[in-house]
């Protein structure tokens, strides 16, 4: 980068990195003035490796190679890079690692940078460790080269080397231009977790200062000089298109610059962001429906159930199923499940900014993937991927719409190109719901067999749900089964002595993505709801059912403490019930017990939820109980209603008013959250592993409390009444 | 031209009757706390307080508005408004894109009913955070609640 570009870029990006790091948190002890802007590409001098930089006064800046958006893991990398550099907490803030850098270094310098899959921490936790150790290492060499003393003598202690000896002590900021020269013959070990110190201990995040008083910057904030407001509306079909639009009733209207047509979208592009919706609002566009116009929800529903009787690809087979069902004195159970497509409908609706020149493309963005963004940006211009500078912001929310497919980027790319100016598009709230890629709607039918003394002889499932890899780009029919698709039921953590499970990528024209916790959201439902069956069909309690199919001490303690905790056993009258529900997500194993009231008329309410997680090891059991509290809020609102509906090819629910989201008197009153972390070599994700039980520990919960087993999600479609 | 009041100062601005406020805070005058959730007065990520009441700026048009503004930035300097201490205290907020709405209404709520039963606090945050801080906004407002010192801002 020269300077002349620098000097550019000091003008755009108030408050942003040279490079394009945001400052994404600054310590209560800290809260005061901005520290100067930190640049990681231009003044490497400044840096003592390309994750840390280390002031003069001390301040420690950590470079964090995933996403914030909300679930503390930029918090949680900087405590495990601290933990090992043994600096002081209080001076530590982040900022974003460069995707742009992160391109020049051929992508092996930050990783793939990807904020998905609940993988933020446990991708990048070595990678960090070893940052601070390594750093840690270089000041301790330095301050021997100052006192002329062996390295192995000298000590660190909160952000100072010490040599006890001679009583001296420098500080790193003191240290950290000199250890930035050092050269060190080998790579330090890594602390043992019996060993951490700031590890594992609540801690306080560092964005929440500049999130409760409006500093904050998400990427809906951002600001270019020169640019101008895109609104959007696009086909109401996907797959359809604009087949004309009448401008007349907009001329003239204040602000209007141009109206842009692309192939599925109009767009209007006005020098306010009202005045473009408002332009685009008085429109008159037709479109063409791409041929989907018969699709509803109805018709898909009978293309999955009818896809559950024809042949299928086998995923899993072991053991003898066919025996266990032939079994004399077998009791065959079968049950077939549903659940809906669903919208991410984050709180920050998606949007973008794009500048364009000749030689280099700045996008600022709200994403889970900078590196995607560079990537793409660079194909739709034509640059150079060391051309393209990733502005990634605070994320308003992402569950997975932020990770996979940037429809916002491409759009705003086109009517830069388009307009010859920097643009800054937004979507409203009905072109987010509307044009979102849901959660798959999918069909699962199960069968066991129970022998004579209630045990089950075999785990039988035929899936149908659509690709998610398909939406990533990959060819229609990528292959014939995906891990999505039968997760938390392949290779399912019971004890079965045999099992048959087959699966069908079905598709539709309805896009469909990754959507938190991604299969297991609902394959969790399918497959702790029909366990609940079965130990109903075999007369055992559901607890006891399940721990006598569990092997594995990890799950097995996860469903004991549930039990503990939970008050599991204690008596309820008719009315309330208690069911539980536990799976293995993202390396994690999660249960959790869900405590209900039916009234006689059949109005449900959830009481009570207790959470229990094993993810092995936890670095801030702050942010991982905050993912807990999340994830029950998150899947009580999907489970109660979440439903994209689809009527002539569209989807039906535009905003929040028919997309409903659960709100503070909706949720339960008492969410109790235990951390039962086993250690051993690796780390579980904890951003997703929450979802999954919630919906089956709610429905089976309804089961014990009226009787009635509901298959098919949302709740609100269940007639519970009870007499 | 219209004069607005935000956070104590007079803003003259050359806008249309019928712009959104929201926009106008954070278009013209550049405040930019205050967000963009739905446009259509359900989630109250636009919250902002008119006199102290919450008031969801995205349906609001610029002219109907003829008493002084509060905004998130406005609500006091350096965090020191009892709400805002609460908030750092329990660690409320999560992606915090919808915190600066929840905590102006919370504040008002203070201001009516300075000691909230969880029923009244169920009745009058309506707001809706994706992420689920709700257990944690609850405890916040108890926290904070009968703290706020007489006259305080807002």
């Amino acid at each position: 980068m020269n300077d002349i570009s620098l000097s550019r870029r000091a003008i755009v990006l108030s408050g942003l990195s040279a490079a394009g790091g945001l400052m994404i948190g600054v310590p209560a002890a800290n809260a005061g003035p901005q520290p100067p802007v930190i640049n990681d590409g231009t003044n490497p001098a400044k840096e003592l490796t390309a994750f840390l930089i280390i002031e003069p006064d001390n301040t420690v800046t950590v470079r964090a190679p995933h996403q914030e958006m909300g679930q503390g893991t930029t918090t949680a990398l900087a405590m495990l890079l601290a933990e090992e550099l043994a600096c002081d907490w209080t001076k530590v803030r982040v900022e974003y690692a460069s995707a742009n850098r992160n391109s020049r270094a051929g992508g092996n310098l930050y990783g793939r940078m990807q904020t998905v899959g609940s993988s933020g921490l446990r991708t990048s936790v070595t990678m960090m460790q070893q940052a601070g150790a390594s750093a840690r290492e270089r000041l301790k060499v330095a301050a021997a080269q100052a006192w002329n003393i062996d390295p192995a003598d000298c000590g660190v202690a909160s952000g100072k080397c010490l040599h006890k000896a001679s009583n001296r002590s420098l500080s790193y900021g003191a240290l950290a231009a000199a250890a930035a020269a050092v050269q060190l013959d080998k790579e330090p070990a890594i602390k043992t977790p019996d060993q951490y110190q700031l590890v594992g201990k609540w801690t306080a995040r560092l964005d929440t200062p500049a999130k409760l008083d409006g500093s904050a910057k998400f990427g809906m904030d951002a600001k270019v000089p020169g640019m101008v407001y895109a609104a959007v509306w696009s086909a109401p079909v996907y797959g359809g298109s604009v087949k004309s639009v009448d401008d007349t009733a907009i001329k003239g209207m204040r602000g209007i610059e141009r109206v842009v047509t692309l192939k599925d979208a109009v767009v209007v592009v006005a020098d306010r962001y009202w005045r473009a919706k408002k332009g685009l609002d008085a429109l008159k566009i037709s479109w063409d429906d791409g041929g989907f116009g018969a699709v509803d929800s109805a018709s898909l529903a009978k293309d999955y159930l009818a896809a559950l009787d024809k042949p299928m690809f086998s995923a899993e087979k072991k053991g003898e199923p066919d025996a266990a069902f032939a079994a004399p004195g077998a009791k065959v159970v079968e049950a077939t499940y549903e659940a809906p497509f669903l919208s991410h409908s984050p709180m920050e609706p998606l949007n973008c900014t794009v500048a364009l020149s000749a030689d280099r493309a700045d996008v600022w963005i709200s994403t889970q993937g900078p590196m995607s963004v560079l990537q793409e940006t660079a194909k739709a211009t034509g640059l150079k991927p060391e051309q393209v500078y990733v502005h990634n912001h605070y994320v308003g929310g992402g569950f997975g719409r932020r990770g996979g497919a940037t429809d916002e980027l491409a759009q705003a790319l086109a009517v830069a190109k388009e307009v010859g100016k920097p643009v800054k598009l937004i979507w409203s709230r009905e072109q987010d719901i509307r044009r979102d890629r849901y959660r798959p709607q999918s069909f699962v039918r199960f069968r066991s067999a129970l022998s004579a003394d209630g045990k089950p002889g075999v785990l039988q499932a035929k899936i149908a749900v659509p690709s998610l890899i398909r939406g990533t780009g990959a060819p229609q029919e990528w292959q014939a089964s995906e891990p999505m698709a039968t997760e938390c039921i392949q290779n399912n953590f019971y004890d079965w002595p045999a099992r048959d499970i087959e699966v069908v990528l079905k598709n539709s024209h309805v896009p469909v993505s990754f959507w938190r916790g991604v299969g297991s959201s609902q394959n969790g439902f399918f497959i702790e709801s029909f366990v609940d069956e079965l130990a109903a069909a075999a007369g055992k309690d559901p607890y006891a059912f399940r721990h006598t199919m569990l092997t594995r001490p990890d799950a097995k303690g996860v469903l004991e403490a549930m039990a503990k905790h939970s008050d599991w056993g204690t008596p309820l009258p008719k009315g309330r019930g208690r069911g539980m529900a536990v799976i293995e997500a993202y390396g994690s194993v999660s249960g959790q017990v869900a405590e209900v009231t039916v009234s006689q008329d059949g109005k449900l309410r959830v009481d009570r939820v207790t959470c229990v997680l094993d993810p092995y090891h936890v670095a801030n059991p702050n942010t991982v109980t905050q993912q807990m509290e999340g994830a029950v809020i998150m899947g009580l609102t999907a489970a109660l209603w979440g439903e994209i509906t689809i009527k002539n090819g569209a989807p039906v629910e535009t905003n929040f008013h028919q997309y409903r989201m659960g709100k503070m008197a909706d949720m339960p009153p008492r969410i109790d959250v235990h951390l039962v972390p086993s250690g051993g070599p690796r780390w579980g994700g904890v951003g997703e592993p929450g979802l999954g039980p919630l919906a089956p520990a709610v429905a089976n919960a309804i089961y014990a409390a009226t009787g009635k087993r509901v298959r098919r999600l949302p709740l609100m479609h269940a007639d519970l009444k009870w007499a | 031209m219209i004069t607005l009041t935000v956070n104590g100062k007079a803003h003259q601005l050359d806008v249309e009757p019928d712009a959104p406020l929201l926009w106008v805070i954070r278009d013209e005058i550049g405040l930019t706390g205050t967000k963009f959730g739905c446009g259509i007065a359900q989630c109250g990520a636009c919250t902002v307080q008119i006199d102290g009441t919450p008031v969801r700026s995205c349906v609001t048009p610029v002219s109907a508005v003829k008493r002084e503004i509060t905004t998130i930035e406005g609500l006091s300097s350096g965090l020191k408004h009892p709400v805002q201490q609460a908030w750092l205290i329990e660690d409320v907020p999560q992606c915090g894109y919808c915190q600066s709405g929840q905590i102006l209404a919370a504040a008002a709520l203070l201001k009516t009913t300075p000691n909230p039963t969880d029923a009244q606090i169920d009745a009058a945050m309506t707001n809706i955070c994706r992420c689920g801080t709700y257990p944690r906004i609850r405890k916040a407002i108890h926290r904070a609640a009968g703290q706020l010192p007489k006259g305080a801002k807002a």
